[in-house]
């Protein structure tokens, strides 16, 4: 196959960046877009030119390192598909293809297609968690946990933090990966005793980071790669509004 | 050197309760005087960072990703073990331990093993604990599903995507410890220099990947969870950025590496497509409970799947291994794989696959069972391949996966270097020449949550926070200029050759000369080959950019430079260990029918290899391996 690609190149955060046009040839259907992009890289070094920087590792769509906007779609145009995982055969002959990073307010651009999403780890970080010392556990049979419900969880659980969902939000908002961690942890009886005090937390560390809210439009779960249901933003409205209508945020601090 | 592997004394029940009463205790109120730096955040690493921010040290953890959650534990798909017994099989710690120690070949070490197995149970109760959604069964109680080289069903699992669930566990505990300020979080980080003075690990030089800062951090003791050296063999089951930096460069400081050329080839992977081929992918194992592996029986067969009828297919593990079948033990169902393809038997493209086929189980229980249990496996395996395994077999090869040797640690998982602690896959305490599926989460877990908090403290409680060098001291100094000469001298190079043309054939030497089966003529020639290409690499390699910048380019130069000296430390040792063992299988030693034939006369030892200059031949240390629990016998699956 032969192949445009175009790619978002930027030096570094305060610089100015743009579009720069890599004609392909000899692509392979079977081969990845990342590996595409490797190839690349390998000939740009080559001619002495800068390579791309992009976040990848596992290769394999469950990591979260990788993603960018792939003509216009977080992780391109297949379903439920991280950008490791796309392959060739998706496109066509001939095919100009744009890449650019996952933009918004709370992602800002390190390099090219790299960018910071630590406001993600910042949010888990601020009630994303059962407390649970190690060594307190009890026998893991000791607290029976029906299927439906325990399936349902891993449903949400599966969110691989890749932030697809903030990028394509309109309003820049991380609800889908926020719902996902508070919808697991709430549907499972280890995550009650923090349940409301995790929605206020969470929720009120995603709005001072700088996302936005939802309006339904529900891109997120359109491009979510793990499918992850928008029904969880449903469920942590629910737990936000239960909780802020009986207590009072506190801050995580030690026993 | 004298090894000193400071196994307790008294029967093996009782070693590791005797153990954490002995050990020295620092009282509560001192632990956040002593600083401990964690590099790694994936199962152990991020495991022991938590668990040890919860007890009240002082704690910095270090990871090359840009969050801790994205550690490659996260690629673990099919499950842990647990000698918990809920299926009534007759499982028990003796039989984990049992089968930990057969499976790898008799060449771990008996305390250790039993500690884990007695440990496996609660890991299973603290990730429950944490939220991990594992499978449960109708009523409520845990599901377990049933992994190579055992007879029992004692794996926990979380769809196909257990690691993932286990390592947002870990995360999340850690998360609480960041929120705290117990730990204080370095992504994007890496450490490029240990720091050692009169035999004490001191502290670590990282380079700061976004700003290409280098900076030092001293501590009273310093954790390695950084995880294995498959990817010196390039093409890996690994995430692109796993490596060996962070142990070899502690190997290079005096830290003995143990057992290196006992690498892992996993038997069920997707098999490679072409010459762009980055990586590699792991299909899980547990597909082996409900696929059937076969080949036809004629060499040349070039039949569609479903035009051989099964009179001339060739179940060849069940055929081979009536009683164990297709959930043989790694090493021998990738080395049976191996031999059929030799023998011109493959499928696919280049001959070089096997058939996993899954007909006879959607037959016997319903498509959707099948979708139920692998659903994302299948998924995964169609995106990559472009073919539906509902409808005709996964064609699967083995590829490189995991490492059981890494660096030397004793009972305590301290290395030979005082204050200098190895936990999950960068050690080499329990698997032996062979690990089992589902053993490594085990593992990573429990030293991370369990035993190496307790071990610490026993160091700690030796040595004074006062005694901790400032960064300004000499030692550290010399460090970080030792890291910026190597980087200066990466960027000046200024070649012809890609770093990853080079990773390339390095990693085409290892495959072809140390993978899956060595001989004697194959090591001597990549224990030649190998200089030259190091020496090739530092003269003529292409390092784009510069060093204060976000440059992945010198990122993987860094890597790559320390496989190329670790890939001769793997020969050496292939070389030097002239028996078959688990996955190092030498063709001059089998049995009549092929299997791996030991030779515990002569080898029955822990390799423990000293560092003696590059390009020199390091030195042998020999840890011997006392069995007196279990009698050593002939691996036997049939």
């Amino acid at each position: 196959m032969k192949l445009t690609l175009k790619i978002w190149r930027q030096d570094g955060p305060s610089q100015k960046g743009g579009l720069a046009a890599y004609p392909m040839d000899d692509v392979s259907p079977d081969m990845s877009f990342l590996e595409v992009m490797d190839m690349l890289n390998e000939q740009l070094i080559a001619r002495g030119e800068r390579p791309i920087a992009f976040d990848h590792d596992c290769r394999e769509g469950i990591c979260g390192s990788c993603g960018f906007m792939i003509s216009g779609e977080a992780h391109g145009p297949v379903k439920l598909t991280t950008t490791c995982q796309l392959f060739m055969r998706h496109f066509r002959d001939g095919d100009t293809i744009i890449a650019e990073p996952f933009r918004s307010r709370a992602f800002p651009i390190i390099k090219d297609l790299v960018v910071d999403r630590s406001a993600l780890d910042k949010i888990v970080q601020a009630g994303g968690f059962i407390s649970a010392r190690t060594g307190s556990a009890p026998d893991a049979n000791a607290m029976l946990i029906p299927k439906d419900k325990a399936d349902r969880a891993m449903d949400a659980a599966a969110c691989i933090g890749c932030g697809a969902c903030v990028a394509v939000c309109p309003n820049g908002s991380a609800m889908l990966f926020t719902a996902a961690k508070i919808g697991h942890l709430g549907l499972l009886p280890q995550g009650q005793p923090e349940r409301r005090q995790r929605a206020l937390r969470m929720v009120n560390k995603m709005d001072e980071l700088g996302f936005g809210a939802c309006s339904n439009h529900g891109e997120c779960e359109a491009v979510c790669p793990k499918g992850i249901s928008i029904d969880f933003i449903a469920c942590m409205n629910r737990d936000y509004m239960r909780a802020s209508a009986t207590e009072t945020m506190e801050p995580v601090k030690r026993v | 050197m004298e090894l000193n592997a400071k196994i307790p004394a008294g029967p093996m029940e009782t070693k590791w309760e005797k153990h954490q009463f002995n050990v020295k205790l620092v009282n509560p109120a001192n632990r956040r005087k002593y600083k401990v730096i964690v590099v790694g955040s994936g199962l152990a690493g991020g495991s022991a960072a938590a668990t040890l921010g919860q007890l009240g040290y002082d704690v910095s953890c270090f990871c090359y990703q840009d969050s801790a959650r994205r550690a490659h534990s996260i690629a673990a798909q099919g499950g842990i073990n647990a000698a918990k017994n809920y299926q009534n099989d007759n499982d028990s710690v003796f039989r984990l331990f049992h089968d930990t120690i057969k499976g790898g070949d008799f060449r771990s070490r008996e305390a250790n093993v039993y500690r884990l197995a007695q440990v496996s149970a609660a890991v299973i109760d603290q990730c429950v604990a944490l939220g991990v959604p594992f499978a449960r069964e109708y009523g409520g109680c845990l599901a377990n599903r049933s992994f190579g080289g055992a007879q029992v069903s004692r794996t926990f699992y979380a769809r196909g995507q257990t690691g993932q669930q286990l390592l947002l566990g870990a995360y999340s505990a850690l998360s609480v410890q960041v929120a705290l300020g117990q730990v204080k979080m370095y992504p994007r980080h890496e450490m490029l220099e240990l720091v050692v003075t009169d035999g004490h690990a001191r502290g670590i030089v990282v380079r700061n990947m976004v700003t290409g800062e280098i900076t030092s951090h001293a501590a009273d003791a310093v954790v390695l969870g950084t995880g294995g050296y498959s990817n010196a063999y390039c093409l890996s089951t690994n995430a692109k950025g796993c490596n060996a930096t962070a142990i070899w460069r502690a190997h290079r400081k005096g830290a003995l590496f143990a057992n290196p050329c006992f690498t892992q080839i996993h038997p069920t992977c997707i098999p490679a497509a072409g010459e762009h081929q980055s990586k590699l992918t792991l299909m899980s194992e547990s597909l082996r409970n409900d696929g059937r592996i076969w080949v036809p029986k004629q060499a040349g067969d070039r039949r569609n799947a479903w035009d051989i009828p099964e009179s001339d297919r060739d179940y060849y593990l069940e055929r081979k291994y009536p009683s164990y079948g297709n959930l043989a033990p790694r090493d021998i169902s990738s080395r049976a794989a191996k031999q059929v393809c030799d023998e011109g038997r493959g499928v696919g493209p280049g001959g070089r696959g096997v058939y996993l086929d899954f007909a006879e189980a959607i037959g016997r229980l319903g498509e959707s069972v099948i979708r139920e249990r692998y659903g994302n496996l299948f998924e995964m395996y169609e995106q990559i391949t472009g073919e539906n395994s509902y409808k005709q077999p996964m064609r699967i090869y083995p590829a490189m996966h995991y490492v059981m040797g890494g660096l030397w640690v004793d009972y305590n998982l301290m290395s030979n270097i005082d204050g200098l602690y190895v936990i999950g896959e960068a050690n080499f305490s329990d698997h032996g020449a062979n690990r089992l599926g589902a053993s490594a989460l085990m593992q990573g877990l429990a030293d991370g949550y369990f035993i190496l908090p307790c071990t610490i403290g026993d160091y700690l409680a030796r040595v004074s926070p006062s005694d901790r060098l400032k960064t300004d001291h000499a030692a550290f100094r010399q460090a970080e200029q030792d890291v910026k000469d190597r980087t200066s001298r990466l960027l000046s190079a200024d070649g012809t050759r890609t770093v990853d043309s080079f990773h390339r054939e390095l990693g085409a030497l290892l495959w072809n000369n140390c993978g899956m089966e060595r001989n004697e003529k194959g090591l001597r020639e990549a224990m030649a080959k190998i200089p030259l290409l190091r020496e090739e690499f530092w003269r003529n390699v292409k390092v784009p950019g510069s060093a204060a910048d976000f440059n992945q380019s010198l990122e993987k130069a860094g890597r790559v430079a320390d496989f190329m000296e670790l890939a001769e430390l793997i020969v050496y040792d292939a070389l030097d260990r002239d028996e078959s063992c688990g996955a190092h299988f030498r063709e001059e030693h089998q049995t009549a029918d092929g299997e791996a034939a030991r030779d515990d006369a002569r080898f029955s030892f822990v390799s423990a290899w000293e560092f003696k200059g590059i390009g020199q031949r390091p030195a042998l240390h020999k840890e011997p391996l006392v069995f007196e629990y279990l009698q050593l016998t002939q691996r036997s699956y049939k």
